[in-house]
C-alpha cells in the first residue's frame, strides 16, 4: 500500500518537469552543472593529476625497495605497503588531516588530500612495478653485471625500460581507481565535485540533481578511460610480440 | 590514560557496527556478484543487459557518491526516509556486488568448455550443469580474488561514517572531539583495528579455499 502511493507520487512529481516540485528540474540541473560541478571536476582532476604522480614515484621506491639485500630497507618497505593496503583510504586521510597539524606540520586540505592519495595508491602501484620487476629474465640481470653496470644503472638502462612498458595498462586501472576515491578529499573540506554538490544539496535542499549529475560524470569519465586502458592493452601487446 | 582507556567501550562499540555491516554487505555483495555475473551468459537478453548495465554503473561511479546518491538523492525521489545502517549495507553490497561478479564472470569463463559438452552429453539442464558441474569448479577459482573483494569492503565500510552511522572510524571522530590531546593515539588505534580486520580475512580464505578443494583432483583422473 505505502509502496503503491510512493509509485503513485513518484509517476505525479517526475511529470512535472521543470515545477517548483519536480523531481528533476532542467534549469536547476544546467546551471549547477556548470557553475558547480565543472569547475569541482577540475579540482578532483588536478588532486588526481598531483597524487598519481607521487603513486608513480613513489611506488617504484618501495618496490625497489622491497628488493634490496639489505633487510633495513626491504623490511621497513614492506612494512609500510602492506599496512596501508590493509586499512582505509578515509582513516589515512584523516590521519594526515588532523594528525600532521599536530606534529607542526600544517598544510593546506588539498595538499594533504593530495599526499593521501598518493601515499595510498604508491602501496598499490608497488605491488605492480614489483610484478614488472620480476618479469624481466634473470638474464638481462646477470648481463648488466657482467657488463660492470652499477645498481642504478641496471635499473635505469636495462630492467626499468623493459619492466614498465607491460605494466603500463595496470597502471592505468590504478589511475582510475584513484579518480574514484579522490571524493573522498570533500570530507576534509576541499571544495571538489562531491564538496561543491554537496554544498549546493545543503543550501537548496535539491540533492537528486547535483549528485545525480557527479555520478555520471564519473560513470561517463570512467567508462571512457576504461576503453582507453584497452586500447593501450591491445596496442601494447602487438609491439611486445 | 585512565580516561582514555574509559572511552574504549565507544570505540568497540563502533567496531561492532562495522563488522555487522561487513557481514551483511559480504552477504548482499555475493548475492549480486552470483546473480550479475551468471546473469551475463543468461539466454535473456533482458537478464544480460541488466547485468550489463549494474555492472557498468556501480563499477563506474565513486562508492562514496552512490553513498550520499542513496542516502540523500533517493529519500527525495522516493519520498520515504531510509535508515542509514540499511543504505551503508545496500551501497557497499552493490558496489562490491558489482566487481563481484566480474570475478564470477570469469571464474565461470575459466572452467573448459569440454566441462559443459560433456554435461550436454549427460543430458544435464542448463540449470543442473551450472549447479553441479560448472560452479564447484568455479567457485574455488573464485576464492582468492573474492577475498580480496572482501578486504575492500572492510576499508569500504569507512565511508559509512560519512552518512551518520556510528562506526569505527566515526566512534573514533566523537572520542577525538572528547580529547584532542590524544588525536594520534586515537588514529593509530583506528588504523590498527582496520588493519587487524582486514587481516582476518586471509586465514578464512585459506580455511575455505582447503574445503572447497576437497575430493578435487587438479588436471581431471588419469
Amino acid at each position: 500500500m505505502a509502496g503503491a502511493s510512493a509509485l503513485a507520487r513518484l509517476c505525479e512529481r517526475g511529470l512535472a518537469v521543470n515545477g517548483q516540485h519536480a523531481i528533476w528540474n532542467n534549469q536547476f540541473a544546467m546551471r549547477v552543472f556548470w557553475q558547480d560541478i565543472l569547475p569541482g571536476l577540475a579540482v578532483t582532476l588536478q588532486a588526481v593529476f598531483w597524487g598519481m604522480l607521487i603513486a608513480l614515484t613513489l611506488g617504484l621506491i618501495w618496490a625497489v625497495c622491497r628488493r634490496s639485500r639489505r633487510r633495513l630497507v626491504a623490511w621497513p618497505a614492506t612494512g609500510i605497503v602492506e599496512f596501508v593496503r590493509g586499512t582505509p583510504l578515509l582513516v589515512q586521510l584523516y590521519f594526515l588531516f588532523y594528525v600532521l597539524p599536530s606534529l607542526g606540520l600544517s598544510m593546506s586540505p588539498m595538499l594533504t588530500g593530495i599526499l593521501a592519495l598518493g601515499l595510498h595508491y604508491s602501496c598499490y602501484t608497488a605491488e605492480v612495478y614489483r610484478a614488472g620487476i620480476n618479469a624481466v629474465p634473470r638474464g638481462q640481470w646477470l648481463a648488466a653485471q657482467s657488463l660492470n653496470f652499477t645498481k642504478w644503472q641496471i635499473y635505469r638502462h636495462v630492467v626499468l625500460p623493459q619492466a614498465i612498458p607491460p605494466i603500463i595498462p595496470a597502471l592505468g586501472n590504478y589511475l582510475i581507481a584513484m579518480f574514484k576515491d579522490a571524493p573522498m578529499l570533500s570530507l576534509i573540506t576541499v571544495l571538489d565535485i562531491l564538496g561543491r554538490a554537496k554544498i549546493v544539496g545543503n543550501e537548496t535542499f535539491r540533492y537528486v540533481e547535483p549528485l545525480t549529475l557527479v555520478g555520471v560524470v564519473f560513470l561517463v569519465l570512467s567508462l571512457c578511460s576504461g576503453c582507453g586502458v584497452n586500447w593501450l592493452q591491445k596496442r601494447l601487446k602487438v609491439e611486445i610480440v | 590514560m585512565s580516561g582514555f582507556l574509559g572511552l574504549l567501550p565507544l570505540l568497540l562499540r563502533g567496531l561492532e557496527t562495522t563488522v555487522l555491516i561487513a557481514i551483511g554487505g559480504c552477504l548482499l555483495a555475493s548475492a549480486c556478484a552470483f546473480a550479475a555475473g551468471l546473469g551475463r551468459h543468461s539466454n535473456d537478453l533482458v537478464v544480460r543487459s541488466f547485468s550489463v548495465v549494474y555492472v557498468e554503473v556501480f563499477r563506474g561511479t565513486s562508492a562514496l557518491v552512490q553513498m550520499y546518491w542513496f542516502y540523500f538523492a533517493l529519500p527525495l525521489i522516493l519520498g520515504v526516509k531510509l535508515n542509514a545502517v540499511f543504505v551503508g549495507i545496500l551501497v557497499l553490497g552493490l558496489n562490491i556486488g558489482a566487481y563481484g561478479a566480474e570475478v564470477v564472470r570469469s571464474a565461470v569463463e575459466a572452467v573448459p568448455k569440454g566441462q559443459y559438452r560433456a554435461a550436454t552429453a549427460l543430458g544435464l539442464s542448463p540449470r543442473q550443469t551450472t549447479r553441479h558441474v560448472i560452479l564447484p569448479q568455479a567457485l574455488l577459482l573464485m576464492l582468492p580474488p573474492f577475498g580480496n573483494l572482501m578486504i575492500e569492503l572492510i576499508k569500504s565500510t569507512a565511508l559509512v561514517s560519512t552518512i551518520t552511522v556510528t562506526d569505527l572510524l566515526r566512534a573514533g571522530m566523537f572520542l577525538r572531539d572528547d580529547m584532542p590531546q590524544w588525536t594520534s593515539a586515537i588514529f593509530t588505534l583506528l588504523l590498527v583495528l582496520y588493519f587487524a580486520l582486514s587481516r582476518l580475512i586471509t586465514p578464512i580464505v585459506k580455511w575455505l579455499e582447503r574445503r572447497l578443494s576437497h575430493g578435487f583432483v587438479r588436471g581431471g583422473l588419469p
